[in-house]
């Protein structure tokens, strides 16, 4: 690997950002714009205004420039790094998305690495045991739990160990009482836990799946079986000439489950009144916050293209076998 | 797999008999879209006014004459959860044939040229670097809230794999010989269309609409939770689920537990559809 086609590699992938950031604020601008909400309504709040004074707001804001002018407007200010003001906080976006961001990372972080672990195992299990009823019990966990709304395991999991066992508290991830700044570390990660396990247990599933049918495939390959009558057998067959064949198509996949993830994220936070930017992606949608919407769709947007650049990465660089086919190119 | 039949009898043998595979996915299909067709007629003349309040009965367990237990209001769950369910079936359902039409018309329009397949790859992308529930939920607002934004945001981000199909199918069909021989006697584009393209690609079509139900029943489920959309007295399995929140804490778990777990079944059962369906159309699994 060349260093020169890795700089060629990250540039093209900037660029496709840039592309991506623009086509993605002016059709989710759009969207809003259109939408019957009166942005000057939405900003003054419950407050009488005289007809005048409405119509200076609106002159001042330019809420009757016409579309095109607003999107420039828009984009203008985005160049900037200006993103305007949450009506909810009435502190920047970009200061609520930084600090709840922060929150729901970690939370994704420990799911993604969590479930892609254990998934990645369970699916070796099973596909190593094919047949076997270790295999269909991982097999029906996958089907059941990929059929499963993630908000209602959030809420099983919520009954069985905060209403019944009284192990996790029913929400807040800060102690009622105490300033955020004050939560000590075991506090908060004792508010991290259930939140984690609901994104985990879907996770897993898909991760489950794939790694089983990817082994089985390889099982049936020309080398595995000329392994096999060298005699080779159990676990260390599976290390040797399976594994190292699947776990890079598999750390793809969870790479590329960045979308779900954050989808995932907005309702285990809802559930479970944790303080991320899905709780307040839903607030702001709920109480018309628009620039604060707008910024979580732009940093989501960020999010999920770092993942699938992350996983083109994986699959153009680290694969030996790509490597040399390309190499063989020159 | 001829050799040995004994070995590799199916489990549900005993269910089934000796029949074929077409038959037997044919039972399957047919009894599982009864169950389906007979809640969403049954929720539709149960009406919302006739789930009475009952502020005697409020809170009760699940019992014979409330099997999934009643409300706060005393007001059946099983009712609700079916009007519920009924109405999940009907967005569902809308919105799979409206993301069906979105996935044929771009599927089509890709193959009509190279600069066409590099705007519908773009739109590919586009939608698939959002997450889904946040375009629903934009979409949602810019529509001004109802079943329509509901259905028109989760028909604008179900497209993608049916489109990649069709497109994938239409460019393998387009490069076989019998397409070229077609050309070369002289057959018009429209005549090779509706004689080699549609036939093959009907049955994707089909296929790839009942697959869509499913998620476009969880993302209409996950939506309505979080509130956006209906009205927060309407009998949809997300706000039920979401009003049984809070109830939770003081040992209801009933209002949660069998709501979740219908929409669980009902998304099996259509998935279960279009897995039989797929074996089905594909004739070289069709009779085994």
């Amino acid at each position: 690997m060349s260093r020169k086609k890795l700089i060629k590699f990250l540039g093209l992938k900037a660029g496709t950002l840039i592309v991506l950031l623009i086509a993605v604020s002016v059709i989710s601008f759009i969207l809003v714009e259109i939408s019957p909400i009166d942005p000057v309504r939405m900003y003054i709040g419950e407050m009488s205004l005289s007809q005048e004074k409405l119509d200076d707001l609106n002159e001042y804001w330019g809420v009757n420039q016409s579309l095109a002018l607003k999107v420039v407007n828009w984009l203008g200010n985005l160049a900037n790094g200006n993103l305007g003001t949450s009506l909810i906080y009435r502190i920047p976006v970009t200061e609520v998305i930084g600090e709840r961001f922060q929150a729901s990372f970690m939370l994704i972080f420990i799911s993604w690495l969590f479930s892609g672990i254990l998934g990645f195992f369970l699916g070796v299990l099973a596909g190593f045991k094919k047949g076997t009823w270790v295999d269909k019990g991982i097999k029906i966990y996958s089907y059941i739990v990929c059929s499963a709304p993630v908000f209602w395991i959030g809420l099983i999991l919520l009954m069985i160990f905060s209403v019944q066992l009284g192990w996790f508290p029913t929400g807040l991830a800060v102690p009622i009482g105490k300033l955020a700044g004050n939560v000590t570390l075991v506090e908060w990660l004792h508010r991290l836990v259930l939140p984690a396990l609901t994104l985990s247990i879907t996770g897993i599933a898909q991760i489950a799946l794939f790694t089983r049918s990817k082994l089985v495939e390889v099982s049936s390959s020309d080398y595995f079986l000329f392994a096999k009558a060298r005699g080779e057998k159990g676990w260390s067959l599976i290390k040797r000439h399976g594994i190292r064949n699947i776990i890079l198509p598999a750390i793809t996949l969870q790479f590329l489950s960045f979308s779900e993830l954050f989808g995932g994220t907005i309702l285990v936070e809802q559930i479970f009144s944790y303080p991320g930017i899905g709780q307040a992606a839903v607030t702001a949608g709920l109480q018309s916050d628009i620039p604060l919407l707008l910024g979580i769709v732009l940093i989501s947007t960020i999010f999920v293209f770092c993942g699938n650049s992350i996983a083109d990465l994986f699959y153009k660089f680290l694969d030996p076998r790509i490597k040399e086919s390309e190499a063989n190119e020159f | 797999m001829s050799f040995d039949k004994e070995r590799f009898k199916s489990p549900y043998s005993f269910l089934f008999g000796n029949m074929n595979l077409r038959t037997k996915t044919l039972l399957i299909i047919s009894l599982v879209g009864f169950v389906l067709l007979a809640i969403a007629i049954n929720s539709f003349f149960i009406n919302v006014d006739n789930i009475t309040t009952n502020f005697a009965i409020k809170n009760s367990q699940p019992s014979l004459q409330h099997p999934f237990g009643t409300d706060w209001m005393g007001r059946d769950m099983f009712s609700r959860t079916i009007k519920g369910l009924g109405l999940s079936i009907v967005i569902g359902g809308l919105a799979s044939i409206l993301s069906a039409i979105i996935a044929v018309f771009l599927g089509l329009s890709s193959t009509l040229g190279r600069y066409f397949d590099h705007a519908v790859n773009s739109m590919t992308d586009l939608f698939l670097s959002i997450p889904h529930i946040l375009l629903i939920i934009l979409v949602s607002i810019s529509l001004g809230g109802g079943i329509s934004g509901i259905v028109v945001g989760i028909s604008l981000t179900h497209w993608i794999p049916l489109t990649r199909v069709l497109r994938a199918e239409i460019k393998q069909i387009n490069t076989s010989t019998y397409v070229k021989l077609s050309k070369n006697f002289g057959r018009t584009k429209l005549w090779i269309a509706k004689n080699h393209l549609l036939p093959l690609l009907i049955p994707q079509i089909v296929v790839g609409t009942i697959l869509v139900f499913p998620h476009a029943i969880m993302h209409e489920a996950s939506v309505t939770f979080l509130g956006f959309g209906l009205s927060p007295h309407e009998p949809a399995i997300g706000i039920i689920l979401a009003e049984s929140m809070k109830y939770l804490s003081n040992g209801s778990w009933w209002l949660a537990f069998f709501p979740g777990l219908s929409l669980l079944i009902i998304v099996l059962l259509f998935d279960l559809i279009g897995d039989n369906l797929q074996k089905l159309l594909d004739p070289t699994q069709a009779n085994e």
